[in-house]
């Protein structure tokens, strides 16, 4: 029993960081229609990003965030500018082929650079463990989830609370009646795919602070990110975090109960499920007829 | 015109029935092989993609699941290397589409993006089950296939690759089969307007997953092949998202919806990647250089090479007869007012693509070569 009850603290916790990653492509697609298949690899870019920081500048991993996130969101932008923007028609189709060439791009450079050897972030937390009623959490699943949390809040008050959050969910919800209201779509979709991939580097600092990564890593994480997010509903934040905890926690449990190995495939189990009952997925709106 | 068709593809039959006579050497025929199978799976995947308009990103399962029936009836039946697994080739083909259909109607309760993720989650689904079904798949070990061990040197490709030649004429052949029939009519309804289509009684579902299920069909037989062809089979090197992509891709590069595209798209993409994974797989520039190429293809030429040339090709025509149509009106209403000529050419631009309308045999867009 304390095996299972651990087993589920440590899939909230770690659900929190995958969160992170999933809330970020979630957004993306909500707002510009695109999936961004390329979530994965730049979830590890991030990674090595706080990496090379910690290791020849030895800035710490969460400080290190303070650099990266606004160097990612800064790529995303351009990313979004430069093979986004010219895509005019069959958009989701060739947005996705993009990506994948940009994946496969970024992967080779990676590979190129830090070689196929996994590594793993460092710091005192990463090793340091503490006691809470009878099992040992390491501090980054703590210090990983309030990192999430904080994060998370923060979309939320920028999406919920804003004046910027009122166009990009008017954006969502009608792209040529938010244009035609004076929403500069284009500016907020941008803004928006800087947004997920930042969000996906502070996602990827968290990843690489608990398992060991190399750029193949990217195929696990984008496999699994994408489940997530067609869990929850695709386009809906809340339902990205519900199925991010709730994947995790599956997962766990059931590498406790039963085997490690078939972790992931309960999940995709429970996943084909709720395709069959609500094929939008938990949260997600049910799709309208195409004009 | 049609006499010309015939004779154009029963000449490039005849190339590719040639071809390995002529180019003997085995590091060619090989890149061959590997060029026609995945030729096949793009054909076969055209069918659901290029017709009903449904982007599956996870056929490749299916590839997967036709590669390990072949390994699989190979051990249990204790067939040697020979002729005969190429006989198996239509009951693993079978088995793939039995597994698509359960898969397929769950995928295609969605639609346009929502499906695309489907089918990638549900080609990592039974990636990870190649893994962990260790009684059925080995796991992580992999299967071997029978070695054909009578064949050697310069014959070792000639079955694979008239196998594989057979297989692609096949597809070609349904593919162009559904594409004149009331089936095929349907798909393409269903990718213009879904409801609109059930609507006017197209049988949406059923054929959406006929679809789905003819294009599992042809990425199991292809894999069967590619399995005995390459003897052993692991889960990360048959379910590869690589090959997902690399199909999408072909069709995407010689024509969505086109017969001929994909064909065209495999010529180009799969030697292609075959000499840079040769050329650079060492050193890891294949992977940014395949990515660079595949930008450039998707920014450039977004619509796929055939279409647009079709486009040029109208563009071309368009251009001609209007000039002689505005010839023709300058001779007659030479004395008309300057302004009239104008806008009577400005009128005849927007009407032109229109106006060649009927010499299009086919619905839908792309040239039907």
């Amino acid at each position: 029993m304390g095996l299972i009850i651990e087993a589920i603290v440590t899939g909230i916790l770690t659900g929190g960081v995958y969160a992170l990653m999933s809330s970020g492509l979630t957004l993306i697609f909500g707002v510009m229609d695109i999936i961004n298949i390329a979530q994965g690899i730049l979830v590890i870019l991030g990674a090595y990003l706080s990496f090379v920081l910690q290791q020849h500048f030895h800035i710490d991993l969460f400080l290190g965030l303070l650099i990266t996130m606004p160097v990612m969101f800064g790529f995303g932008v351009l990313l979004e500018f430069v093979f986004i923007r010219p895509l005019k028609r069959d958009r989701t189709m060739l947005s996705l082929l993009v990506m994948y060439g940009l994946a496969l791009v970024i992967e080779g450079v990676l590979n190129l650079i830090f070689s196929a050897d996994l590594v793993q972030l460092q710091g005192w937390y990463t090793t340091a463990s503490f006691n809470v009623g009878g099992f040992y959490l390491s501090y980054i699943y703590v210090f990983g989830f309030l990192l999430a949390v904080v994060l998370l809040a923060g979309l939320y008050w920028l999406v919920y609370r804003t004046k910027f959050g009122f166009s990009l969910r008017a954006s969502m919800q009608n792209r040529v009646a938010a244009e035609l209201i004076g929403i500069d779509v284009e500016r907020i979709s941008a803004i928006t795919f800087g947004i997920g991939i930042a969000l996906a580097a502070a996602g990827g600092m968290a990843f690489g602070a608990t398992n060991a990564f190399d750029a193949a890593s990217s195929y696990d994480l984008i496999s699994r990110v994408l489940a997530i997010i067609i869990f929850g509903g695709m386009g809906s934040l809340s339902g990205a975090l519900i199925a991010s905890v709730g994947m995790l926690v599956v997962e766990d449990v059931t590498s406790v109960v039963w085997s490690p190995v078939w972790a992931s495939t309960v999940f995709f189990i429970l996943l084909v499920i709720i395709l069959v009952v609500r094929p939008q997925g938990l949260l997600g709106q049910a799709e309208v007829r195409k004009q | 015109m049609k006499i010309l068709k015939m004779v154009g593809v029963l000449v490039l039959l005849a190339c590719a029935i040639i071809f390995p006579q002529v180019f003997t050497d085995p590091t060619v025929t090989t890149i061959a092989v590997f060029t026609l199978i995945f030729a096949a799976v793009a054909t076969g995947w055209n069918i659901l993609g290029g017709y009903s308009g449904y982007i599956s990103l996870g056929h490749i399962a299916y590839f997967g699941i036709g590669a390990y029936a072949m390994a699989l009836f190979c051990l249990h039946w204790n067939i040697p290397g020979g002729y005969e697994p190429f006989l198996l080739v239509p009951l693993t083909a079978l088995i793939a589409a039995v597994v698509s259909i359960p898969l397929g109607w769950i995928a295609l309760r969605v639609r346009r993006h929502t499906f695309i993720v489907i089918t990638i989650a549900m080609f990592f689904i039974i990636q990870l089950l190649a893994y962990n079904l260790i009684w059925l798949t080995n796991g992580s070990t992999g299967l071997g296939l029978p070695i054909p061990t009578d064949w050697g040197g310069y014959f070792f490709n000639y079955p694979f690759y008239y196998a594989a030649l057979i297989l692609l004429v096949i597809a070609v052949l349904v593919s162009w089969w559904i594409r004149n029939s009331k089936f095929g009519l349907g798909l393409l309804a269903i990718r213009d307007d879904e409801d609109r289509a059930l609507g006017l009684g197209v049988k949406t579902v059923a054929s959406k997953l006929a679809a789905f299920a003819i294009a599992a069909f042809f990425a199991g037989a292809a894999g069967a092949i590619y399995a005995y062809f390459v003897e052993s089979i692991y889960p990360a090197t048959i379910f590869d998202p690589n090959f997902d992509v690399a199909v999408v891709l072909m069709v995407f590069l010689g024509g969505l919806g086109t017969i001929s595209g994909p064909i065209l798209g495999a010529l180009i993409m799969e030697p292609l990647q075959q000499y840079l994974n040769l050329q650079y797989g060492e050193n890891g520039y294949n992977l940014i250089i395949l990515g660079g190429i595949f930008l450039l293809v998707m920014l450039i030429l977004p619509r796929g090479i055939l279409p647009t040339l079709g486009d040029l090709w109208r563009k071309y025509r368009a251009m001609r007869e209007q000039d002689t149509a505005v010839q023709a009106e300058e001779g007659m209403v030479i004395t008309a007012l300057p302004g009239r000529v104008g806008r009577s050419t400005a009128g005849r631009d927007e009407s032109a693509p229109t106006a060649i309308a009927p010499n299009q045999n086919e619905p839908g867009e792309g040239i039907n070569v």
